[in-house]
């Protein structure tokens, strides 16, 4: 798709996760998403909170509780796919193939054990390493991600770093492998606003290095301006719109996408100007079925909005699912 | 006595790691400790007096002796005398022998009582915590049914099932009290355990199940088990005690128990209220210091405390 060559390594088609409960009706959380990440790509699912991006990830990683669960849809990783594969033959692949960062370093590593026992647990498992062999591997990756003194850190504990080094740690345990994919879930909304940009750094670094793809999720445009090269933005379940990263900074046509743009604070805007936010919270969602469900916040709602549910429109490597977008040369 | 999975637990980290253990860790602050320093005073004094036991007795706890047993009347018990530093029990026995012998039936029963119901209670635990769905709901219900029974008629239940009451039979009995407690408790950290983010992260990176459940699940929600144990311990004295006093513990006369000691010196306590006095005694303070080392241990395993 958008700009890359040959077969793409991750396929995601029509994913769709529904939550089920006994006597309620269902949740849909994710409803048909479909994007591509070719190999070495940085891919960014941007949305605001309850928008589907963690349950997306929780998905294409089959994470997700079985029970209660509905997943349909197709998610294939170097053709393979992943939906229907046997747990075990998914738990090889997981950690070797397809990795995964957390948002919250601290409570995502064992506390117990320490640091460097949980980076070689998993060269072991998938790199048949013995345990000398792993250890020097373990000390010389969290050299790679900037850990000093890597070979008296290896007997640390997580609460004994900080947490700019336990996401390191985990950048570290989630490259061990060199997997092709790595899903970074809001990796830095943990960490204080100086340490982000380390994070970030050190995760475009890696990927870099290790020729990894990424898939970037989170809530925070910034992170995707600097990261991306590709952005799905998603609203309530859809991607509601998706470009190359200039193009969607630049030209935002989706109201939802435009709205989030410009509720971040800008330096050259004039002083004393409202920062302009988009009114009402994901709960004021209408079911996407017979309408936009972002139409009741919209300030660009026709009423064609609550009737017609639009349909994903790709035009000049743009998707756009959207009845009245932004002009094009509106801003 | 979580020695065997303490242990196996620090060498595994030691030689794979290096350095601080986590067990050496809380070692340290143990030793900080005054509250655990008091707990393991008194244990350890226990446990020496126990293991040298034979040694320390002056005599056997069967003994009679005629010169205590000429001054037995009802209404008089002979107090301590030359050679008899604590006198003579209701029936002529030297009082202070039988206190230092029984230590041992009572660390004897409490200890291996109290280890294979934290065993079974750490298996029934983890398998159901770990697997959820209908088998959860089976233990669960089975332990239900086991914990709605009031703990001591449980232990007259299993005890008087046996064909003849025996020391045996009164540490399967306790035992078996201990179990859904230990199972109740471990199935519910696991269960928190389950969702938490460290063990997603761990499936995430292709641990293999058992060892997501053993080695990041089972760890981190041991710790109020092996509190528990402890407190178990002082419960399970009490109750090894209240079946020897009911008829269904230790037939053996050869040898001493402190809860059967106190049952029996009930009647003798206008005479001499020292035979009941002591073995409570005992049995309080070995069940206090369970308690207090419990306490600390819990403390000093937590791995996100202080200094």
């Amino acid at each position: 798709m958008t700009g890359s060559k040959g077969a793409p390594l991750l396929q995601v088609r029509d994913l769709r996760v529904a939550f089920r409960r006994r006597g309620e009706p269902e949740t849909v959380a994710v409803d048909g998403v479909s994007f591509d990440v070719a190999a070495g790509q940085v891919v960014g699912l941007v949305g605001e909170s309850g928008c589907g991006k963690s349950v997306t990830s929780m998905a294409i990683m089959r994470l997700l509780p079985q029970r209660g669960v509905h997943i349909t849809g197709s998610v294939k990783l170097d053709g393979e796919e992943l939906l229907t594969l046997s747990d075990a033959r998914m738990r090889e692949r997981r950690g070797r193939d397809l990795s995964m960062v957390f948002q919250d370093p601290l409570s995502s590593l064992n506390p117990v054990i320490p640091i460097g026992l949980q980076i070689t647990e998993v060269l072991r498992r998938h790199r048949g390493m013995d345990k000398e062999k792993a250890r020097e591997a373990a000390v010389e990756l969290l050299d790679r991600v900037g850990i000093p003194d890597p070979r008296r850190r290896i007997t640390a504990y997580p609460h004994q770093l900080s947490g700019g080094m336990r996401q390191r740690v985990m950048i570290a345990i989630a490259l061990a492998c060199a997997p092709r994919l790595l899903i970074a879930d809001e990796p830095t909304t943990a960490l204080d606003v100086t340490i982000q940009a380390q994070i970030l750094e050190l995760l475009k670094e890696m990927v870099a290095e290790t020729g990894a793809a990424l898939i970037m999720i989170t809530h925070d445009l910034g992170v995707v301006a600097g990261l991306c090269e590709t952005v799905n933005v998603l609203y309530a379940g859809r991607i509601v719109e998706r470009a190359q990263r200039h193009r969607l900074f630049g030209t935002p046509r989706h109201p939802y996408t435009h709205g989030l743009l410009r509720s971040i604070p800008r330096l050259d805007a004039p002083a004393g100007e409202a920062l302009e936010a988009i009114p009402g919270s994901v709960v004021d969602n209408v079911p996407w079925t017979h309408a936009c469900a972002f139409a009741p916040r919209c300030h660009r709602s026709v009423e064609r909005c609550l009737e017609v549910t639009p349909a994903g429109e790709t035009t000049g490597g743009r998707l756009l699912r959207c009845h009245n977008p932004v002009p094009a040369s509106a801003e | 006595m979580t020695t065997t999975w303490a242990q196996r637990r620090k060498d595994r980290i030691d030689d794979l790691a290096g350095g601080r253990s986590l067990t050496s860790e809380a070692l340290r602050r143990l030793r900080r400790d005054p509250v655990a320093l008091t707990g393991g005073v008194i244990i350890g004094l226990f446990v020496l007096v126990a293991a040298f036991a034979p040694l320390l007795a002056p005599h056997g706890p069967a003994e009679t002796f005629p010169q205590l047993q000429q001054d037995l009347r009802p209404g008089n018990i002979p107090g301590p005398t030359a050679g008899f530093p604590l006198g003579s029990d209701q029936l002529g026995r030297d009082f202070l022998s039988r206190m230092i012998l029984a230590s041992q039936q009572t660390l004897l029963v409490g200890v291996l009582a109290t280890l294979i119901g934290l065993a079974v209670g750490i298996v029934i635990g983890t398998v159901a915590g770990a697997f959820g769905g209908w088998v959860d709901t089976l233990l669960m219900r089975i332990t239900d049914v086991l914990l709605a029974i009031p703990s001591l008629l449980l232990a007259i239940s299993v005890a008087a099932l046996a064909a003849s009451p025996s020391q045996t039979t009164v540490i399967i009995a306790v035992a078996i009290v201990g179990v859904p407690i230990f199972a109740r408790l471990l199935r519910g950290s696991m269960l928190a355990q389950r969702n938490s983010d460290h063990v997603v992260a761990a499936t995430a990176l292709g641990v293999k199940r058992p060892a997501v459940v053993l080695r990041h699940m089972l760890p981190n929600a041991i710790g109020p088990v092996i509190v528990q144990a402890t407190l178990t311990l002082a419960t399970a004295i009490l109750d090894a005690a209240a079946l020897s006093f009911l008829g269904l513990g230790d037939a053996d006369p050869g040898r001493a128990e402190w809860g059967l000691m106190l049952a029996q010196a009930q009647t003798y306590l206008d005479v001499r209220p020292a035979l009941a006095f002591l073995p409570a005694f005992a049995i309080i303070a070995v069940a206090l210091g369970f308690t207090l080392l419990g306490e600390s241990l819990r403390e000093a395993l937590d791995p996100k405390g202080r200094r």
